[in-house]
């Protein structure tokens, strides 16, 4: 198949609607196991960490939600830098799903990092580097709900909140590295794909299952809301008068 | 399991309140994600039932 016809395929928010519907509960089934059997394997059957006790296990939720935060702000300004430069309705009512799902994980990330901070640092709260970007990672989510709120036009909308997404994007290695350029109380990355990682197998290995766990919870909630968002750009057509009211009208 | 006891799951040396808060927030914003997304959705739904309901009100009185 050619890339362009792809590229139309991807572009139609019918094709996705029906392509999307086969994958919801694939998705769903899989990120609740992941997340579920991931959570009790490392809140009941882990021992404890030699430092830091028990209150490590608040990892096992704290770095899949930092992470997928931080990767769905990729995902979003990737989608608005398709919606600029082709003009994809689809990657702009992406772009709209994203923002409240990532606000969600950013703020679930710094709110199990603060409560991590208080046994083990003694503090709920530092302005470091990695902490005060992930902070401007939570405003970044919110100014673009409110700057999609701000707007009547739903174009003229769609367009600012992708410049802003993209701009926002340099944020993004600014969180990934602080932990290295700056002075921090939080701990460098523990796992590494390169080479080898400083956090032991037994702990590592239900980390890697909440952790893809939330990569799919969150394309099972992406789609949740596209879908939600293409019915109702989308209301005055056939397709979907079809599919709300039944074929047989 | 890692703990001799329930008593101690629920109280992992002291830090228990620390990870059960966090996993308790972490259910009730993942959980309200999925809640909104649905609302979202029936929202919709019915607003299109309604435009479609119109049309056909529409259609049925010009006949």
């Amino acid at each position: 198949m050619s890339i362009s016809s792809t590229f139309h395929k991807w572009g139609s928010p019918r094709w996705f609607y029906q392509f999307s519907g086969r994958l919801l509960p694939w998705l769903a089934g899989l990120s609740l196991l992941l997340l579920l059997g991931g959570c009790i394997w490392g809140l009941a059957f882990v021992p404890a960490d030699y430092k830091q006790g028990n209150s490590f296990r608040i990892i096992y939720i704290h770095v899949p939600a930092s992470a997928v935060a931080m990767g769905a702000y990729v995902t979003m300004a990737v989608a608005g830098a398709i919606h600029l430069i082709w003009r994809m309705k689809l990657a702009a009512m992406v772009m709209k799903a994203i923002a409240p799902i990532g606000a969600s994980l950013t703020f679930l990330a710094l709110l199990t990092g603060a409560v991590w901070g208080k046994p083990t640092w003694g503090t709920w709260w530092v302005w470091d580097a990695r902490i005060t970007s992930v902070l401007i990672l939570f405003f970044l989510y919110l100014g673009i709900i409110a700057l999609h709120q701000a707007f009547e036009n739903r174009d003229a909308a769609a367009k600012a909140c992708a410049v802003l997404a993209i701009v926002g994007a340099v944020n993004i290695p600014i969180i990934y590295w602080s932990v290295e350029w700056w002075y921090s109380l939080h701990q460098p990355a523990s796992i590494s794909f390169t080479g080898e990682s400083t956090i032991h197998p037994t702990m590592l290995r239900p980390l890697m299952a909440t952790l893809s766990g939330m990569y799919l919870f969150f394309a099972w909630v992406l789609l949740l809301f596209t879908r939600a968002e293409i019915l109702d750009r989308e209301r005055n057509t056939r397709w979907v008068q079809d599919i709300v009211c039944g074929e047989a009208r | 399991m890692y703990f001799d006891t329930f008593s101690e799951l629920l109280n992992m040396s002291g830090h228990g309140s620390y990870v059960w808060f966090s996993y308790g927030v972490s259910v009730v914003v993942l959980g309200s994600l999925i809640f909104v997304a649905r609302r979202r959705r029936k929202q919709t739904e019915q607003h299109i039932r309604a435009i479609v309901r119109r049309k056909q009100e529409s259609s049925s009185t010009i006949k």
